[in-house]
């Protein structure tokens, strides 16, 4: 089964972190990432630009709005996901439990097995690194 | 990272709605700051053990008011106690504290606090100093390296801009609409300060480019509070825009590398993602404004992933609608560069004849005039505006990099091909 692993974290507190603390909070989560590579079973990952450059396109029954920033104000933000394959729900604790470890202070990470799952690629020239 | 620089983070980040919080109760900036240090320290103590609070900030908030009144209560006795059941049991309270401090009273507080950093009395670099030190939180000795001063009179400056302030009669009832836009404008500028404090002299001095992060941290936090004001949008996107171009401004050397010759391959794409999501955002609130625009110029250098890919004449057409918004001359001797670019350097030079007065004393004028007479194989003209370029630098950078015009000049002379093109 594939789950998506959500992550929640302060965003505020993620973006004091020095540049230093940063690349290696990324290295020990690419090793986490890594492993489970190796292993044939890690999806797409992505991390989120903070939420101050979202947008939320609301639809109500008259229509839809768009509205700046995120679809919800909460004390922790979602700051980025994985896509993982998983045998057992307890397989997919222990990547998440990895990335705990990996990753600084407090957060959650919210296990969603995946329903329908596109592999699409993007063109490169785009986006971020 | 170890436990501690976690906490570290974690008090940094909760600090502006903190102290802001904690001015709101206490009415006094010391006391203010004081009482969250105070909470800061317990923080370090008991987190480690007990583990991280589920809200931090509101945590600190309610541990500093507490720790605030004892130092109140210890040094006035005759003052009134508060009720005793907020100062029982931090565990039961906490979730009701978070409820109470959550909301509205944040976006103004910290607007306050920001505000009151601005004090029209202190000079610009007391604002950021001050700005700095207590919002953002930055170490005395780090904003001294910044600044290029010793610490000891940093310090001083941060005391003195602290004791103006004190005086200050900024009102604590919530402001009203009109002005709460003022604060921001003023807000506004002030960050804008910090950012080019540190954009200025990054690219030689990392203590100061770290003010460009604190910069961008305390706009983020802005637009996390007004997440609808197309201005802030746009500054925000203008300083990540900006210091996306960091790692390629300077060479091997130290010598700035100009936005036509940087390895755009360097520049940090996340901010440039960021940034162009913001400028898209403010557009379509179709309300323009100064830093909206900037941005919005920074974006067409962002977009282009080869300098010749660049759409001059937009930036053209984008500098002309800031020249409404915004009168200036040096925004013109921008217009010209644009100009030089798609309609070439006569006119661009034409368009920079009548600046001559007003920017004679400002480099980047006769840096550019000298540019566009170097193009159209003027030479004599060229060395004379280069030698006064150098004589206006701001560092020794600037004066490098133009010395380098001038070492062209010298060398034996080739026909300029874009000259004989036109």
């Amino acid at each position: 089964m594939q789950y998506a692993i959500l992550c929640y974290n302060d965003e505020n507190a993620v973006a004091s972190w020095t540049k230093e603390e940063d690349d290696a909070c990324m290295a020990r989560l690419a090793k986490v990432q890594g492993d489970m590579a190796a292993k044939g079973k890690m999806g797409p990952v992505a991390r989120l630009l903070p939420t101050t450059a979202a947008t939320t396109l609301r639809k109500s029954a008259t229509g839809t709005m768009v509205i700046d920033g995120p679809f919800a104000e909460t004390k922790e933000q979602f700051l980025g996901f994985y896509v993982v394959e998983a045998d057992t729900l307890d397989e997919a604790i222990a990547f998440a439990k990895d990335l705990a470890v990996a990753n600084p202070g407090i957060g959650a990470y919210e296990l969603r097995p995946v329903s329908l799952f596109f592999p699409h690629t993007i063109a490169a020239g785009s986006g971020a690194t | 990272m170890t436990d501690n620089a976690w906490i570290g983070a974690a008090l940094a980040a909760a600090r502006p709605q903190a102290v802001s919080a904690l001015l709101r109760y206490f009415r006094q900036l010391d006391t203010a700051e004081e009482a969250f240090q105070e909470a800061c320290l317990r923080a370090i103590r008991t987190w480690p053990e007990k583990g991280p609070p589920r809200d931090p900030t509101a945590w600190l908030i309610f541990v500093g008011r507490n720790s605030g009144v004892d130092a109140i209560r210890k040094t006035r006795r005759n003052v009134a106690l508060p009720p005793e059941d907020l100062l029982s049991d931090l565990d039961d309270t906490e979730a009701d504290m978070a409820e109470r401090l959550d909301g509205e009273h944040y976006r103004d507080d910290i607007l306050r606090l920001l505000f009151i950093c601005c004090h029209p009395d202190l000079p610009a670099n007391q604002q950021i100093a001050l700005a700095l030190r207590i919002v953002a939180g930055v170490p005395t000795a780090q904003i001294a390296r910044a600044f290029l001063v010793r610490e000891t009179a940093m310090e001083q400056r941060i005391t003195r801009a602290k004791a103006r302030v004190a005086a200050n009669d900024t009102p604590f009832d919530p402001p009203d609409a009109v002005a709460r836009q003022e604060r921001l404008g003023t807000v506004a500028i002030m960050l804008y300060l910090v950012f080019n404090e540190g954009y200025s002299r990054g690219h030689a001095d990392p203590a100061a480019a770290q003010l460009c992060d604190e910069a961008i941290r305390l706009t983020r936090l802005l637009l996390q509070l007004f997440p609808a004001e197309p201005e802030i949008m746009g500054l925000c996107a203008l300083m990540l825009l900006q210091h996306s171009r960091s790692p390629a401004r300077t060479d091997a050397n130290g010598q700035i590398v100009l936005l036509d010759a940087q390895d755009r391959t360097l520049w940090s794409r996340p901010m440039i993602a960021e940034g162009l999501a913001l400028v898209d955002k403010a557009v379509r609130h179709g309300t323009p404004g100064s830093y909206q625009v900037q941005a919005a110029i920074a974006a067409q250098h962002a977009r282009a992933l080869r300098a010749e890919g660049t759409d001059w004449a937009a930036i053209d057409r984008l500098y002309q609608i800031l020249e409404v918004i915004q009168p200036s001359p040096v925004i013109t001797l921008n217009r010209a560069v644009a100009v030089s670019k798609s309609r070439g350097p006569a006119a661009a030079l034409a368009l920079i004849a009548p600046l001559a007065d007003q920017l004679d004393n400002y480099f980047h004028f006769h840096g550019v005039r000298g540019g566009l007479l170097q193009q159209l194989g003027n030479a004599t003209a060229a060395r004379t505006a280069f030698n006064r370029a150098i004589a206006l630098a701001n560092s020794p950078a600037e004066a490098a990099h133009i010395r380098t015009h001038l070492d062209a000049l010298s060398a034996p002379a080739l026909p300029d091909p874009a000259a004989i093109a036109k």
